[in-house]
């Protein structure tokens, strides 16, 4: 369509985008603009959209009054022994799905992919007993363990990925005497890193705003992390509004500074993951 | 030790290098799932030992209010988003692929509020929809409209979900446009040059081409849709009058809240039975409707 476009058709495509843009960018306006403002004017009647003066103090006492540094350390590091647990186990298991011939392995991948079609909820209560006589609980380990064992997307998502390389690379490496591991680790991580890092990203974003399982498994204020932190947070009686916005905005700058360097790797890697199905 | 065949220690190196995920599969998938059937027959609060029930807890959902309750907030919102997140993610994907100058630009702030998800999603919308203070209503007020108590307005609230969902379209609108580069150019330049409108050639070309991603995301966001939690526990915690009691939010708060842990695994396993039903539906419906271009040659 857009091959043949007309001046005209462009400029009215231009002229959609800018308004749609823009319809996605007002919420996060106004919670910056909200996150600004002293009490008194945010409940102003019509809303003031540029908050003159900026209070900046928001931020420091938003951000003080519960211990957000505290709950981000806790999140990062949830997050980092996730990500290393994925990259770890889903480039071997992939690899195995990828390239290595055995009876059953077909099957095998067919059940893989219906594990992701099962809903959280018919496991929860049963891994919740399991991780309670384990003595898991206000632990991270019930939130990042799991992650060594393999995610389904994400194998699913590598075995796409390792489908598309060339064979002659690991041809020539298992004539050199090479090992399955050593392959792995010499040859293909390093073609695969686009793909490890899609990965590496996808599951920060998921740990980052994972809700349900820190609400199940991290009960000790001290525990928590950042969305249990801002939800907590929210909940408690003396919080305002322009405290509660700068605090949901600082929670959401990592992911988006992210996002931001790493889009076209998020992008590409999102519809990777979702259209080989 | 004799000497294996080539093909032997191939098998063997692929169960060696699968054998984590096989034993995560058992421990965190399978286990927990037969665990769940069977404690669905017992009666368990976490103090005492699960004592055998029988199907009282699936007798007990007949006639509980509040499961028909969540089951019904959580078919309706089902039946209101879904269509409209499939239809409102082509239209921004095809706005996605327009080529004009800052594509790229425009594609970032489409896709920006789906990395956000989670609570501080879901508390930006709290503060728009603030009846006296929000932006949304203060909107409504200079077209002389009176806007509704959205989240605390049995009527609304609902609908207020929705339209907070739909901030994350961009996740959906990037696999379809994933799915639109997939489209050969020339079956389009061949429609137009035949003087096919634009119109014409999205509803006869560009959709039925596009099949097997609609059917795709239909299925995921069946899925993800009937299992709804974050929103309206973070929102609307289930109210005002239960209007938002979605079908998970319901079953964690007897799970995590009444410790009814055997009523909890029934509600799961009901749910499990609905999902797998409804995708089933779906997937047999696709023969029907979706067109895959391999299989023609």
């Amino acid at each position: 369509m857009s091959a043949h476009a007309t001046p005209a058709t462009r400029a009215l495509a231009l002229m959609v985008l800018v308004l749609s843009a823009g319809l996605f960018l007002v919420p996060l306006l106004w919670m910056l603009s909200s996150s600004l403002k002293p009490d008194y004017a945010i409940f102003a009647v019509p809303p003031q959209l540029i908050p003159i003066p900026p209070r900046w103090e928001n931020y420091p006492e938003a951000l003080t009054f519960v211990p957000f540094g505290r709950y981000t350390l806790n999140t990062l590091l949830i997050s980092a022994v996730t990500i290393t647990g994925h990259l770890l186990s889903c480039t071997v298991i992939a690899y195995a799905f990828a390239r290595l011939r055995a009876p059953g392995r077909d099957t095998l991948f067919l059940v893989l992919l219906a594990t992701m079609m099962l809903p959280y909820p018919v496991t929860m209560v049963p891994l919740y007993m399991l991780f309670l006589s384990l003595g898991w609980i206000n632990t991270i380990l019930p939130l990042s363990v799991p992650a060594f064992f393999g995610s389904p997307l994400y194998i699913f998502l590598m075995r796409q990925f390792f489908l598309t390389l060339p064979l002659d690379l690991e041809d020539a490496a298992r004539i050199d005497g090479a090992n399955t591991l050593q392959l792995i680790g010499r040859v293909l991580v390093p073609l695969a890193l686009p793909a490890l890092a899609t990965v590496a990203i996808l599951t920060f974003q998921t740990s980052w705003n994972d809700f349900l399982a820190p609400l199940i498994y991290l009960q000790k204020p001290d525990t928590y992390t950042i969305t249990l932190g801002l939800q907590f947070f929210r909940t408690s009686y003396t919080t305002s509004w322009a405290y509660l916005m700068a605090a949901s905005l600082v929670t959401m700058l990592p992911i988006v500074v992210v996002f931001l360097l790493a889009q076209r790797l998020f992008i590409d890697g999102i519809a990777l993951s979702g259209l080989k199905g | 030790m004799a000497r294996m065949s080539a093909a032997r220690r191939e098998a063997i190196t692929f169960f060696l290098c699968i054998a984590p995920w096989l034993v995560g599969v058992f421990v965190f998938v399978l286990g927990p799932t037969l665990a769940s059937f069977a404690s669905s027959f017992t009666r368990w609060d976490l103090l005492s030992p699960p004592r055998f029930v029988g199907l009282r807890n699936y007798e007990r959902m007949l006639e509980d209010p509040l499961f028909w309750q969540s089951l019904r907030v959580t078919a309706l919102y089902t039946l209101l988003y879904v269509p409209t997140e499939l239809a409102g993610g082509l239209a921004l994907a095809v706005l996605m692929n327009q080529r004009v100058p800052g594509i790229a630009l425009f594609r970032t702030i489409f896709y920006l509020p789906s990395v956000i998800s989670g609570v501080a999603f879901v508390v930006v919308w709290m503060w728009i929809f603030h009846p006296e203070a929000g932006l949304l209503n203060a909107a409504l007020a200079l077209v002389g409209v009176n806007g509704p108590r959205w989240l605390t307005d049995p009527r609304t609230a609902l609908v207020a979900l929705w339209m907070m969902s739909l901030w994350g379209l961009g996740r959906t609108a990037v696999i379809f446009l994933a799915g639109l580069k997939g489209i050969p150019k020339e079956l389009h330049e061949a429609a137009v040059i035949d003087g096919a409108g634009v119109w014409s050639v999205f509803r006869h070309v560009t959709v039925p081409l596009l099949t097997p991603t609609i059917f795709f995301n239909l299925v995921l966001s069946l899925i993800a849709t009937f299992q709804t939690f974050t929103s309206a526990f973070v929102a609307t915690n289930g109210g005002p009058l239960d209007s938002t009691l979605f079908y998970v939010l319901y079953l964690y708060r007897q799970a995590f809240e009444r410790f009814s842990m055997g009523y909890a695994a029934a509600l799961a396993w009901v749910l499990f039975v609905i999902i797998m039903a409804l995708t089933l539906l779906v997937v047999r419906s696709a023969e029907r409707w979706v067109y895959y271009e391999g299989a023609r040659r």
